[in-house]
């Protein structure tokens, strides 16, 4: 890189011109009159030929694809509506279920407030959002715990290749599922829940701090011992 | 009770030299602080005093609009609503929506929904809460350049922040900024919101009569001021990102491996 670059994690605000540099304009920017500004408060970053906005904060905004932690909040004769931590609520119809439904017997299989893992798997442009629990992985939760964060922070939960998550869930003894929505389901005893929770707690408080992987290892450690011990 | 409003001539706004009552030249702005992110409940918020102004914003969304029927199938609504403390003002101010807080609600929500990118979000909307706690003479535009910081805390997508800032005439000059004394005593008032990156207006109201050339000075003394207190603006959210922005970058080689 030159070394007129611009810092590599620049903060803009909406309405500041972006250094686009030949890049085209991504997400979180617009264009006026040719050139590039930022729309939302943010990161600028660089990806694969766009110059995106990461955005700071926000609400989800669903999309395609996406698996996320729902909760059932009203039931029709064929279909539940989910709420998925975001402005629009989500229907999901019986035929997008596992189960064959006959007409009116819904709540058989779900119950307002039951928590499901479902997929997003189409936003109109109306952002009309379609969620889907056929395919794998996709079910009703019970039992265990949901946690609820900042989506944006959801990459930093994960980790990189899924590290941090499954470290938790290695000491912890969990089972857990991060939904891009920012809600986090984890099952197990009462007591690693707790600890999971916690640890988890940890990462979005300080989703920036130095050393973030080693110091909830460290913390994980001082109540399980070293690992596989 | 005495007639305030009879009760002029007698005090002199400006001195000989252009000095006003609290020692500002013409041009000069009262002191602005802003901080943002100042609540934990909203999604975004933001803390202002412009001189003896104290103002709250808060703002959420975009969330489900409700009632239903107000939700617009092809873009966000921007709902916004001004309202005074009963401790204010010094004659307790009866609480509750009353004419002109309606009124500046409704050119506030106009000003914001010309820079939200209000397609984005179709059949929601965004709220905005603005709470005035002390009022010194431009409550409205201090809440409107509040709200702004408030909503880009709150990510949402705008074209640029939003300043609004008052310029009227005392004593027979054109001022920037009038406080309570001028706006009570002096002979008109013209608040503007300006989005500071093209130097549209978004909100143009005035009480009092200008002539055109003062009209034109008044616009210019404003379209200046703007652009000092949007840096104002910047530097709020950037002192409230920065230093975490500057931990994430350090963070990096820590947290991949």
């Amino acid at each position: 890189m030159d070394s007129s670059a611009p810092p590599k994690r620049q903060l803009v605000i909406p309405g500041e011109p972006i250094d686009a540099r030949g890049l085209k304009p991504g997400e979180g920017t617009f264009v006026e009159d040719g050139k590039v500004f930022a729309s939302q408060l943010g990161i600028r970053a660089e990806h694969q030929g766009y110059v995106d906005v990461i955005p700071i904060g926000g609400r989800y905004i669903p999309r395609t694809d996406d698996e996320v932690v729902g909760q059932v909040v009203d039931i029709g004769p064929s279909h539940w509506l989910i709420d998925i931590a975001s402005p629009y609520p989500a229907p999901l119809h019986a035929t997008e279920s596992p189960w064959r439904v006959e007409f009116g017997e819904t709540s058989r299989f779900l119950e307002v407030g039951d928590a499901v893992l479902v997929k997003v798997f189409n936003v109109d442009e109306t952002k009309r959002v379609q969620v889907t629990m056929r395919d794998r992985g996709l079910r009703r939760l019970t039992g265990g715990q949901i946690v609820e964060i900042s989506h944006s922070k959801v990459p930093r939960i994960i980790g990189k290749g899924g590290s941090m998550i499954s470290m938790v869930k290695q000491y912890t003894k969990t089972q857990a599922f991060v939904g891009q929505n920012g809600r986090i389901w984890i099952d197990g005893e009462v007591g690693d829940i707790v600890n999971a929770v916690r640890a988890i707690h940890m990462i979005d408080e300080h989703a920036q701090a130095l050393g973030l992987t080693e110091a909830v290892e460290a913390f994980l450690e001082g109540i399980y011992g070293k690992r596989g011990a | 009770m005495e007639d305030i409003e009879h009760f002029e001539k007698e005090i002199q706004l400006v001195d000989g030299t252009g000095r006003r009552l609290d020692g500002r030249a013409l041009d000069e702005l009262r002191p602005i602080k802003i901080e943002a992110g100042v609540l934990k409940r909203a999604d975004g918020s933001a803390y202002l005093e412009w001189g003896d102004n104290r103002v709250l914003a808060a703002v959420y969304g975009p969330r489900e609009a409700h009632p239903r029927h107000l939700q617009n199938p092809s873009r966000a609504l921007v709902q916004c609503r001004y309202n005074m403390a009963p401790f204010s003002v010094s004659d307790r101010k009866r609480p509750g929506p009353d004419r002109r807080s309606v009124e500046i609600s409704k050119v506030t929500s106009e000003a914001f929904s010309a820079v939200v990118f209000t397609e984005q979000f179709p059949r929601t909307s965004v709220d905005i809460f603005i709470e005035v706690l002390q009022a010194d003479a431009g409550t409205r535009c201090a809440g409107i350049t509040a709200a702004s910081v408030a909503l880009a805390d709150a990510g949402i997508p705008m074209r640029d922040l939003v300043v609004a800032c008052a310029s009227g005439k005392i004593a027979g000059q054109v001022a920037l900024d009038l406080d309570k004394e001028e706006d009570n005593f002096g002979d008109a008032d013209c608040p503007m919101a300006i989005v500071p990156r093209t130097g549209e207006i978004v909100l143009l109201q005035m009480d009092g009569h200008l002539t055109e050339d003062e009209f034109d000075r008044a616009t210019k003394y404003s379209m200046d001021a703007a652009m000092r207190i949007y840096e104002l603006q910047k530097d709020a959210l950037r002192r409230r990102y920065a230093v975490r922005a500057l931990e994430e970058e350090r963070a990096e080689p820590g947290v991949i491996q």
